[in-house]
């Protein structure tokens, strides 16, 4: 269970990026966070894991206070929470099995790591995962090979391979067409499901946040201005979230773009018979 | 209705926008290089004594002789060639630490100076003038150009390491690091697959700026096949020079396409 307490973060000279966040997420629980760009989506979810350091306030995971720790203890915390990147943030130039592996890094000794000579166990693990994920084939290609959707894949098993107890999924579908954004939400939410593991989702699309989320909490200039079920997200709680715009127009172009998506589908369907 | 749009245009002055003042820089650069040539003096004898040097060089070079003092341009060859080889790796093997150590985004405040510091006297002083402090310290042959040739090397290799890894894509640091990676880690996983191609490209090109060094320092003292050229033409021996500057200039191409192809193959 995470749970954040009056977590403020201001970066020098500039307005506070988030002020007194409090947020509790229990075991099991997916949750959206949605919110304008520049409303301090993503520097929640880096101080959580103190790649971005919070200024104030405690991040609570389990019984300890992620915030307060020293430099060795923080490493061996950030291997509790898995992280799942916009850009997939693989290392390119390396292979699928080492990107995987390299979710061991915080458990493994250097000239492990450095030899490439992991425990059985965390190999077997590795072939595990990326079967789970579908590239049981692509272990060997360099990540730079694969295509967006495939790439993606590989961070979600990087981030598995650290047996986490919470993930943090920073905007995984902005760099993906719609139905490849589908098949990779519906993935992450179908593994948080089997694993029971908590995640916190950053998201801008918010039909798809309504599609895959249990909760939505929306964030504007750095404060939760909305949270609740997907359903209760009307129109006055987007406005107050994004401000004043045509919302029903944003849905129907949704629609349109599911419609277009089946269109597609059955003159695939037809060509393949 | 009809607006009357111009139909010529000029480029407006960028840099001096007074034109009375840009027509009198233009005038006072003319007039100081008037005066400047007049104050040079030529004495003419000496360039007519230089030309007939100059010729006599120039028919050793069409005449290149390879033979009589074959003994000492292979002793000078080998000599050189060593001390390319060896200063490239103890160089290269030096540079990677302080390159790294010199990159601001992964190295702590204090370490950084530190490298930025040695790059820094590495790439003030010119490799003549490291040979001539280093003769004077180790004496005359070609270990003295071995030591200056790896300092030369830490001064191009680190600095051009650093400034690489300061432009790798940080967000695969980011995530190696959200793993729970150590420093060490984090370098061998995410910064290491992004240089390593440039690293190993520069460190080729280094290797055939090193051959040519070495011809220029062994005039200094510091051995090799630089040593050897100056003998020869304190001797007279044009014909000698000639067969040395042919040898090096092979060298040089030999070492420059080598060195292209193996960097276009790796990257």
């Amino acid at each position: 269970m995470l749970h954040l307490e009056g977590l403020s973060k201001s970066y020098a000279g500039g307005d506070p990026a988030l002020s007194d966040v409090t947020l509790t997420v229990p075991k099991g629980e997916i949750l959206g966070l949605i919110g304008p760009s520049g409303a301090g989506k993503s520097t929640l979810i880096r101080c959580i894991n103190r790649l971005v350091e919070p200024t104030t306030g405690a991040v609570r995971l389990g019984d300890e206070d992620l915030a307060q720790l020293g430099k060795t203890d923080l490493r061996r915390a950030r291997r509790r929470i898995g992280m799942i990147f916009q850009e997939y943030a693989l290392v390119e130039r390396l292979t699928v099995m080492e990107n995987v592996l390299s979710g061991r890094l915080g458990y493994v000794p250097f000239w492990r790591s450095f030899l490439r000579r992991y425990p059985a166990r965390d190999v077997q693990q590795a072939y595990r995962l990326l079967d789970r994920v579908g590239l049981m084939d692509k272990a060997d290609s360099r990540a730079d090979a694969l295509s967006g959707g495939q790439r993606q894949r590989v961070g979600i098993a990087r981030a598995l391979a650290q047996e986490p107890e919470l993930l943090l999924v920073d905007e995984p579908t902005a760099s993906l067409d719609p139905k490849t954004s589908r098949q990779i939400m519906r993935l992450i939410t179908e593994i948080c499901q089997e694993r029971g593991l908590p995640a916190i989702v950053n998201i801008h699309d918010v039909p798809l946040a309504q599609q895959f989320m249990q909760r939505i909490v929306g964030l504007r200039a750095g404060r939760i201005v909305f949270d609740g079920a997907p359903s209760e997200l009307t129109e006055d709680a987007l406005t107050t979230i994004y401000g004043a715009e045509d919302w029903n127009a944003m849905r129907k172009g949704d629609a349109d773009q599911a419609e277009a998506e089946a269109d597609a589908q059955r003159r695939l369907e037809a060509i393949a018979q | 209705m009809s607006t009357s749009y111009p139909t010529t245009w000029r480029r407006p002055p960028q840099l001096i926008k007074s034109a009375r003042l840009r027509y009198a820089i233009q005038f006072a650069i003319a007039l100081y290089l008037a005066v400047a040539i007049g104050t040079l003096e030529v004495d003419w004898a000496r360039v007519a004594a230089g030309l007939e040097r100059g010729g006599r060089f120039a028919a050793g070079f069409l005449q290149p002789d390879f033979v009589s003092r074959w003994d000492d341009i292979s002793r000078g060859l080998v000599e050189s060639l060593t001390m390319t080889l060896t200063s490239t790796v103890v160089g290269v093997l030096l540079s990677v630490p302080v390159g790294i150590g010199a990159a601001s985004n992964i190295a702590p405040a204090p370490i950084y100076f530190v490298c930025r510091s040695i790059i820094a006297v590495s790439r003030a002083l010119q490799e003549i003038i490291i040979a001539i402090f280093l003769v004077a310290m180790f004496g005359f042959g070609p270990f003295a150009g071995f030591l200056t040739l790896s300092f030369a090397t830490i001064g191009f290799l680190a600095k051009l390491l650093a400034d690489d890894i300061e432009e790798i894509e940080p967000g695969q640091v980011e995530a190696v690091r959200s793993t729970g990676a150590s420093w060490w880690q984090m370098v061998n996983y995410s910064v290491q697959p992004q240089v390593m191609p440039r690293l190993i490209g520069l460190s080729l090109y280094r290797l055939d700026i090193n051959f040519r060094e070495s011809a220029v320092i062994g005039i200094v003292g510091a051995g090799g096949i630089g040593a050897t050229l100056n003998t020869a033409i304190d001797r007279y021996e044009y014909d000698s020079a000639g067969a040395i500057l042919l040898l090096i200039i092979a060298i040089v191409m030999v070492a420059e396409y080598g060195s292209s192809y193996l960097r276009k193959f790796l990257q």
